[in-house]
């Protein structure tokens, strides 16, 4: 078995399980934000449980309309605070956590071979860490605040092997848009992918972070990355205990629907052009494309690495006048470290605007939404019609170098250019 | 399990924020929801979907994000069923749970045309297009699934399985 069917074999305790099996499947922990928890509460309500089957297994984060920017939102956020109090849960209130994705390793609720659900598609980002991690809408998440179980179909895997050493502007971003761009948005459509090889080896916990949560953006039902030092360095002052890591390695017969290699030492910037995520370019071939907004931010690139890299590209210089600069950590923890590191300095110097930790303009409901006409260069994981504002704007995803860079030159720009100059 | 209506045609990848923006999403009343119902790509829908309507999607159906509003927004706006070549996972999860039933069927998007009268039955997977006189036979939904969609939805689905 690989490392997915390991876990879901595990949780809904079979010492095997094949890919096309339907299994009832116990879960470790659930989370839900103020977009997707208040249709869970009221979900919740109509069944008729008084408690959640475990209240320490249920995460409240509020992250997308925070601080809250109507009554309409206001109300939201009140009903999970009044759940989280009820049901004794742990709540991530404003100023206190973040994007629920960065927020839930960070305090050590993702612990590698759990079963991790989430009412958010990037649930998946938790891979990361060699958890299964997925996924689900409201009512589901009502049914396993009620039960505590849920159930899969074992899906099948794609194993992505990645080698190669990139050009330090070329990053864990930059490789997973050019593995949707190969594969398409709907390639991975009900399956699991794995990502492994000597560069996923090497890759920090931020990169892996990456990877893991675009996998949805080709369909995937999880992405997911053997765990190893890495892992444990990161986690071990986090989580009490952790699993014995080996047993969470994919068996060396271990089957796959595919098996796909990428080589990255060449690879170039990439750029996600509206309105796909899989209408990949590199972003030599992008042509002259003026921006509006630059956005550096959100639970795909808003880690302390990902501003620092930003920050590399970006200090000493000024943003080019007529575009709006974004930065947004993706977690207190990362706005306080920002802070240590002197990135915020660098970001105000050079015209930027640092926002506090949330979802911000991702997915155009709150803080920096586009006007029709408009363009963004995002860090972001979407590019969809209308998804940061007017349906009339339009998107280019790129890494948070590539990003920078555009803000500086005010048009999209590859940051390897800067470099030169 | 039966439902019949027109056919209203969709691409392929049709996502989640064009079913329902991201700035509706502080809306919590269902009708409410309603009124925006894929406005991303056809402002006019939830005027032409009232009536009951049965939509057709090409690959992807419902790919992005995992709110339960845009399905919510399609079932409250006059949809019936969603039929597609391939569904986005959490989208027809969500679909099922809320009560709106899905299918997936190779084939349909290039066999169906807008208008075309559809006739779905869930426990045979028969698939009838009055229109065109021809019928399509589809895998049938597992019935642990069939049981969520004629209670109306998981939560009732769970009310009764929890009372047992």
């Amino acid at each position: 078995m690989n490392i997915t069917e390991k876990i879901l074999a595990k949780a809904s305790q079979k010492t095997m399980v094949q890919p096309g099996e339907i299994v009832d499947s116990s879960v470790d922990m659930i989370m839900v934000h103020d977009l997707t928890g208040p249709l869970a509460v009221e979900a919740f309500k109509k069944i008729g449980k008084e408690r959640v089957w475990n209240s320490q297994k249920v995460v409240v984060i509020l992250d997308h309309q925070v601080p809250a920017e109507s009554i309409k939102a206001a109300e939201l956020h009140k009903t999970m605070r009044q759940f989280a109090k009820e049901q004794k849960l742990r709540i991530y209130d404003v100023g206190q956590g973040g994007i629920c994705h960065q927020v839930m390793p960070e305090k050590g609720h993702v612990v590698p071979g759990t079963v991790i659900v989430g009412a958010d598609s990037h649930t998946c980002t938790y891979g990361a860490f060699g958890a299964f991690a997925t996924g689900i809408g409201s009512t589901e998440a009502a049914a396993v605040f009620a039960t505590g179980k849920i159930w899969f179909k074992v899906p099948k895997t794609i194993k992505i092997t990645v080698k190669g050493k990139s050009h330090k502007y070329v990053t864990a971003k930059d490789i997973v848009l050019n593995i949707i761009g190969k594969l398409g948005v709907d390639g991975a459509i009900y399956k699991s992918v794995e990502f492994s090889g000597p560069t996923i080896r090497k890759m920090s916990i931020a990169g892996r972070m990456t990877l893991c949560n675009m996998a949805v953006e080709m369909g995937a039902k999880n992405g997911i990355v053997e765990p190893d030092e890495t892992t444990r360095k990161f986690l071990q002052s986090r989580v009490k205990t952790l699993p014995d890591f080996e047993e969470l390695k994919s068996d060396k017969d271990s089957t796959y629907d595919q098996t796909k290699e990428f080589n990255v030492s060449e690879l170039e910037p990439q750029v996600a052009c509206p309105s796909s995520v899989d209408n990949v370019k590199p972003v030599s071939e992008v042509g002259n494309v003026p921006v509006e907004q630059a956005f550096i931010g959100s639970c795909t690139n808003g880690r302390i690495e990902d501003l620092r890299l930003a920050a590399e590209v970006i200090k000493g210089k000024k943003v080019k006048e007529g575009v709006r600069t974004l930065v947004i950590p993706a977690s207190m923890e990362v706005y306080k470290q920002s802070l240590i590191e002197g990135l915020t300095e660098i970001f105000t110097e050079a015209g930027a605007l640092v926002c506090g930790s949330a979802c911000g303009p991702c997915l155009g409901g709150h803080i920096g939404l586009l006007a029709s006409g408009e363009t963004c260069v995002s860090t972001s994981n979407r590019n969809f019609i209308g998804r940061m504002g007017s349906k009339e704007a339009s998107v280019y995803l790129a890494s948070p170098a590539t990003v920078a860079a555009s803000a500086i030159k005010g048009k999209i720009t590859d940051p390897r250019t800067l470099e030169a100059e | 399990m039966k439902v019949a209506g027109p056919v209203i045609k969709f691409g392929n990848n049709i996502d989640t924020d064009v079913i329902l923006p991201g700035k509706y999403l502080v809306l919590v009343d269902p009708h409410e929801l309603a009124k925006h119902a894929l406005e991303g790509l056809d402002v006019n829908f939830p005027e032409k979907a009232k009536k009951g309507v049965i939509i057709v999607g090409g690959r992807n159906f419902g790919c992005g994000s995992s709110r339960e509003q845009a399905p919510l927004a399609l079932k409250y706006s006059g949809v019936k069923c969603v039929m597609a070549e391939t569904f986005a996972r959490i989208f027809f999860r969500n679909s099922i749970n809320i009560g709106l039933p899905v299918i997936e069927c190779k084939g349909i998007s290039t066999t169906v045309d807008n208008g075309d009268e559809l006739s779905v039955d869930f426990q045979t997977g028969t698939i009838q297009n009055l229109s065109k006189g021809k019928n399509f036979q589809v895998a049938k939904l597992p019935s642990f699934i069939l049981e969520i969609l004629s209670d109306g939805g998981l939560i009732e689905n769970l009310r009764g399985r929890l009372k047992k």
